[in-house]
């Protein structure tokens, strides 16, 4: 049964990708009909000038995919694995390739997101109310005039925030929302940007984030035989959230270079809903979180050939965390983590096709409260670019990380160094056509988190990094058509094998449940992931913007023969996992549909019907119009979320909310 | 247009049922060992499988010893309708009459089933419960919850009593800090608190509960951490603690009554033998020890043999066959009252399907099955 059920979706959606093709053939013959502008294209350029691949979400389509937080619109990315614990405030955390979250890096605006604790970023804190793209690179951005820090993660997650965009005549603009749906779900939002002068700019944005958290669920079983064994249906409890989102900075732009400072503060109370288990519906666990950063960043061409960039950032993150539930042990924790982090990273470009770049990336981490620990850690990065006649081109870098572990009496924490080298090629090998050849390889290392290391009885001083290598070969093939009916059609696939050894796993020791942290884990990991896209104008301005993406992975764990987990999927990865997206357009009106399919995998190490985990599909429906009146715009949202009411859990006894709804309105002047 | 085809695909895979009705997971069978033919006593023996917190997969197996058979997770399919199973975390299962009481710690319950068909009578919820034992027509179980305290984080735990008739809790004891077993003896409940949630300041004492007042009577200083408490034949009991993890080893205590004319039970005895868990068969006290080293960064196991008369240790090596190093977690052990057959179960990374393994009298290894998350707790099922 499950067999079958995938080579149905496999042959689906094979045939999903080959009827754009033999469309486009049929279209070749065709004259364009009419001519439309091009307005806002949601196709992105990851073309020839990214040797790495990339996948992006812009502008209207981000908008129109029901995704409250970055956690949701990632779940549209290939190969990515969500894990969301449900709800508006449940963590959401994504593993890229099967690699495991702690070995991806989430940048905002540019600087590495940090958690030394634990080595994890809640992605469900970052509203998309102000986000303007989401990319996600597999290795590295590609850019070689970058951080040390970002060559250093085996995926990267980029999520930048609306840039203001003043036309001549303009000095302000004001956007405020509302969004209210189910849940007891509100959300306003303001967003002020200034002309401060023609090359200075002001932003700032708040939101405030109110959630009840309840909703219902629903349990259903039957019997081997097919009788219904219990069915029943519940309200989620403790899953309320109370958030405010305060960002702002300046930028500024001069004849050779550029400069922005950034603050950004995030507050929340939420209650943790927990497992929903036998005989517990509630739970009582409490959290309240401060993020606050401030970030700065300076670019500037020295010469034509030499440039320099400046960051830095300080963040602080403050964590409480209260277990009131009287069944259980009174807990009553406070964490503060504070992080300082500076960067210089230079180009030169030695011919017009031959750039270089040496960065070097300074950390200091420190936990504090519950334990106190400090990590000094440095980047050193150099990295080349090279292009041959437009159609050949190779990246390659090399990085060292030098942590300098803190001197303690009690466990003695050995530095750590290593040197992790990537290599990237692309290979366009016809004039005429756009179809690009890809190919890389990375290694990278996740370093012990300060919870690996020092979590009372459970961490491991002795700890080695962690380390991921990945090989990767793809095609993409892009067909711009502009203006006629068929106008643009892309196709392609990567195949890769990753290998993560060293991974750093909690196994028991001693009495009860006493763990420590060992780097035991071997995963062999192998996948494809596949994309195709395809853009329709019709008459009357009519367009349709149909994607697919679809990820066959296939990451088992290796580390002992002897283990009855041995070449087991490791858990919550699926075999088969896809997305489908539909934007019909006209003129003032967006309908979108979305459908996500995680397909069946197993909630612990062994594949065996106790672990076994359904495949879950949600269906999501968006309708977006906007009314314009001189200058004012007004937008009207209607979301229906998970359509067909399915009952799923993401995460085993974490159930997820039945069909909901949203409706939000934006103003813009 | 030809468009059509495409959304139409996609209806159809949203529609298609790949995901099919949730089925009760029903017991699965396994033939162990060819039946003898004879009768025996007990018949069989009741495994609880703890599964890990929050999994909800706490699950209870059977060993049939006339047949030969082994069957793995009863519960569900005895009980389909009730609902998410048997529960979080099992942690004691002890036989009363003809009723099985099971101990869910996560599900701050108390299972109450039938001891032949597994079938459900009824639940007493309890807090945080521990363990069980049971004495007149009562049932005593601990939990690491008492009554609500001034200062939440110095928490006492109780002793709860519930009478088996009614299922209603009739009294409640505060005891110690976070106490786990407990036994009877004499008229007195004697509860080995733990104080697990305090390191370093880990209980240490013994509470003494007067069983009909409920009411602790005293308190006997044994050693950090304690977690078993068994009795044997001459009246003595025998205490497990698991130590400070830092200059107090895990050690064996026993206790016994003082030579004064109170009588009160205090401790004669330190055994220089760390102990995880015990089982008393006759005159030999059977126990393991688990214990971490972080030199090897292993863990350091000894299966062992004590006389309860003369407190010597009789052997280390109570699997004589050398198969003990195909068990990666000792988590449990009992052995057969009318056999002397050793049931050992192996945790193994606690995130995976144990194994339950039977060794002869003579420590030779009969068979092994698979057992399912955390086997811990065994108990044998009687002739009727």
């Amino acid at each position: 049964m499950g067999i079958c059920k995938h080579v149905l979706l496999s042959i689906a959606v094979v045939c999903m990708s080959l009827i754009p093709m033999v469309e486009a053939m049929a279209q070749e013959q065709l004259d364009s009909i009419s001519v439309h502008t091009l307005n806002e294209v949601v196709v992105t350029a990851n073309r020839f000038t990214e040797v790495i691949p990339s996948q992006k979400l812009t502008g209207k389509e981000l908008e129109g995919l029901n995704s409250l937080s970055v956690a949701d619109a990632l779940r549209y990315f290939s190969g990515v694995q969500l894990k969301d614990y449900g709800g508006v405030g449940g963590i959401k955390t994504v593993n890229i390739r099967s690699m495991g979250s702690e070995q991806m890096g989430v940048f905002y605006n540019g600087i590495q997101l940090g958690n030394a604790q634990n080595g994890q970023v809640d992605l469900g804190k970052f509203s998309l109310e102000n986000i303007e793209e989401i990319s996600l690179y597999n290795g590295q951005r590609s850019d070689i005039f970058q951080t040390a820090r970002e060559f250093g993660t085996a995926g990267s997650i980029y999520l930048t925030t609306r840039r203001p965009r003043f036309k001549a005549d303009e000095k302000a603009h004001l956007k405020a929302g509302l969004k209210v749906g189910s849940f007891d779900f509100l959300n306003p939002s303001i967003l002020c940007e200034y002309k401060l002068t023609d090359d200075i700019y002001a932003t700032f944005n708040a939101e405030w984030i109110n959630s009840s958290g309840k909703y219902e669920f629903r349990y259903r079983r039957v019997t081997p035989s097919g009788e219904l064994a219990y069915d029943t249906t519940a309200v989620r409890e403790n899953g309320d959230i109370d958030a405010v989102r305060i960002e702002g900075g300046v930028q500024g732009y001069m004849p050779r270079g550029k400069w922005k400072a950034y603050m950004y503060h995030y507050t929340s109370e939420r209650g943790i809903p927990g497992a929903i288990v036998n005989n517990v519906w509630h739970r009582g666990e409490r959290l309240w979180d401060r993020n606050s950063f401030a970030q700065a960043m300076f670019e500037y061409d020295i010469t034509p050939r030499l440039s320099t960039k400046v960051h830095a950032k300080y963040a602080f993150d403050y964590t409480h965390y209260v277990n009131n539930d009287d069944k259980l042990i009174a807990v009553d924790n406070i964490y503060k983590q504070r992080e300082v982090y500076a960067s210089w990273a230079n180009k030169y470009t030695i011919l017009h096709n031959w750039d270089v770049s040496l960065a070097y990336d300074y950390q200091w981490n420190q936990l504090s409260e519950y334990r106190d620990v400090e990590r000094n850690t440095h980047w050193v990065s150099l990295a080349t670019a090279y292009a041959l006649d437009d159609c050949f081109k190779v990246q390659a870098s090399a990085l060292a990380t030098i942590v300098d572990e803190e001197d303690r009496a009690r466990d003695d924490v050995p530095d750590k160094f290593k040197v992790t080298p990537a290599v990237f090629l692309s290979y366009k090998p016809f004039d005429r056509a756009d179809l690009v050849l890809r190919a890389f390889y990375k290694q990278s290392y996740r370093m012990p988190t300060f919870n690996d290391l020092y979590y009372t009885d459970m961490g491991n001083a002795y700890l080695k990094p962690e380390l991921a290598t990945q090989y990767n070969v793809g095609v993409l093939y892009d067909l711009d058509r502009n203006d006629k009916l068929f106008s643009f059609f892309r196709i392609g696939a990567d195949v890769y094998y990753n290998k993560v050894t060293d991974k750093i796993v909690a196994y028991p020791k001693g009495q009860q449940f006493r763990w420590t942290m060992l780097n035991l884990g071997v995963v062999d990991i192998r996948g494809i992931d596949a994309q195709a896209m395809a853009v329709f104008r019709f008459p009357y301005h009519i367009e349709l913007t149909t994607k697919l993406q679809y990820s066959y992975q296939e990451a088992i764990d290796i580390t002992n023969p002897h283990d009855t987990y041995y070449r087991h999927q490791i858990p919550y990865v699926p075999w088969h996992s896809g997305s489908a997206v539909v934007m019909l357009g006209w003129r003032d009106w967006t309908l979108n549909y979305s459908f996500i399919y995680v397909g069946e995998r197993y909630n612990q190490q062994e594949n065996i019907i106790y672990n076994y985990t359904q495949p879950w599909y949600t269906n999501d429906v968006s309708l977006i119009k906007v009314f314009r009146l001189k200058n004012v715009v007004l937008k009207a949202t209607l979301e229906v979320n998970n359509l067909l009411d399915q009952d799923y859990d993401v995460i085993l006894n974490y159930p997820m909310p039945k069909r909901n709804y949203r409706v939000g309105v934006t103003i813009e002047i | 247009m030809k468009y059509y085809r495409y959304i139409l695909l996609w209806l159809v895979i949203a529609t298609v049922a790949c995901r099919t009705d949730e089925v009760i997971v029903p017991t699965e069978y396994e033939q162990l060992f060819t039946p003898s033919g004879e009768e025996c006593d007990p018949v069989g023996m009741y495994l609880l499988n703890e599964g890990n917190m929050g999994s909800n997969k706490a699950s209870i197996d059977y060993i049939n010893f006339e047949e030969g058979y082994y069957a793995r997770n009863l519960y569900a399919e005895r009980n389909p309708t009730v609902i998410k199973e048997l529960g979080d975390v099992g942690n004691d299962i002890q036989l009363y009459g003809n009723r099985l009481y099971v101990v869910l710690n996560s599900s701050h319950k108390v299972e109450v089933v039938d001891a032949r068909t597994l079938v459900r009578i009824g639940q007493v919820d309890i807090p945080n419960c521990r363990y069980i034992q049971f004495d007149k027509g009562n049932a005593y179980v601990t939990a690491y919850v008492g009554p609500i305290s001034i200062d939440p984080h110095a928490q006492l735990g109780a002793v709860y009593r519930v009478d088996t008739a009614s299922l209603a809790i009739t009294a409640q004891c505060t005891v110690g800090y976070q106490p786990d077993e407990l036994v009877i003896h004499d008229g007195y409940i004697y509860v080995a608190n733990s104080g697990g949630y305090r390191k370093p300041n880990y209980d240490t004492t013994v509470s003494v509960v007067d069983i009909e007042a409920m009411k602790q009577v005293r308190k006997i200083a044994v050693a950090p951490n304690l977690h078993r408490i068994r009795k044997d034949a001459y009246g003595k009991l025998w205490v497990s603690s698991r130590g400070d993890e830092a200059s107090i080893p895990s050690r064996l205590l026993v206790l016994e009554p003082s030579e004064g004319a109170s009588r009160e039970m205090v401790v004669t005895d330190t055994l220089d033998i760390p102990c995880s868990d015990m089982y008393i068969h006759g005159d030999s006290l059977y126990f393991y020890s688990n214990a971490w080293s972080d030199k090897l960064e292993q863990n350091v196991v000894t299966y062992g043999i004590v006389d309860v008369r003369t407190k010597q240790l009789i052997t280390e090596h109570f699997i004589t066959d050398g198969s003990e190093k195909y068990i990666e977690k000792p988590y449990g052990i009992a052995v057969n009252p009318a056999t002397g057959d050793i049931f050992v179960t192996d945790a193994k990374n606690y995130v995976s399907s144990g194994v339950l393994h039977c060794y002869s009298s003579d420590g030779v290894k009969k068979w092994s099955v698979r057992a399912g998350d955390i086997p811990a707790h065994m108990v044998f099922l009687n002739r009727e």
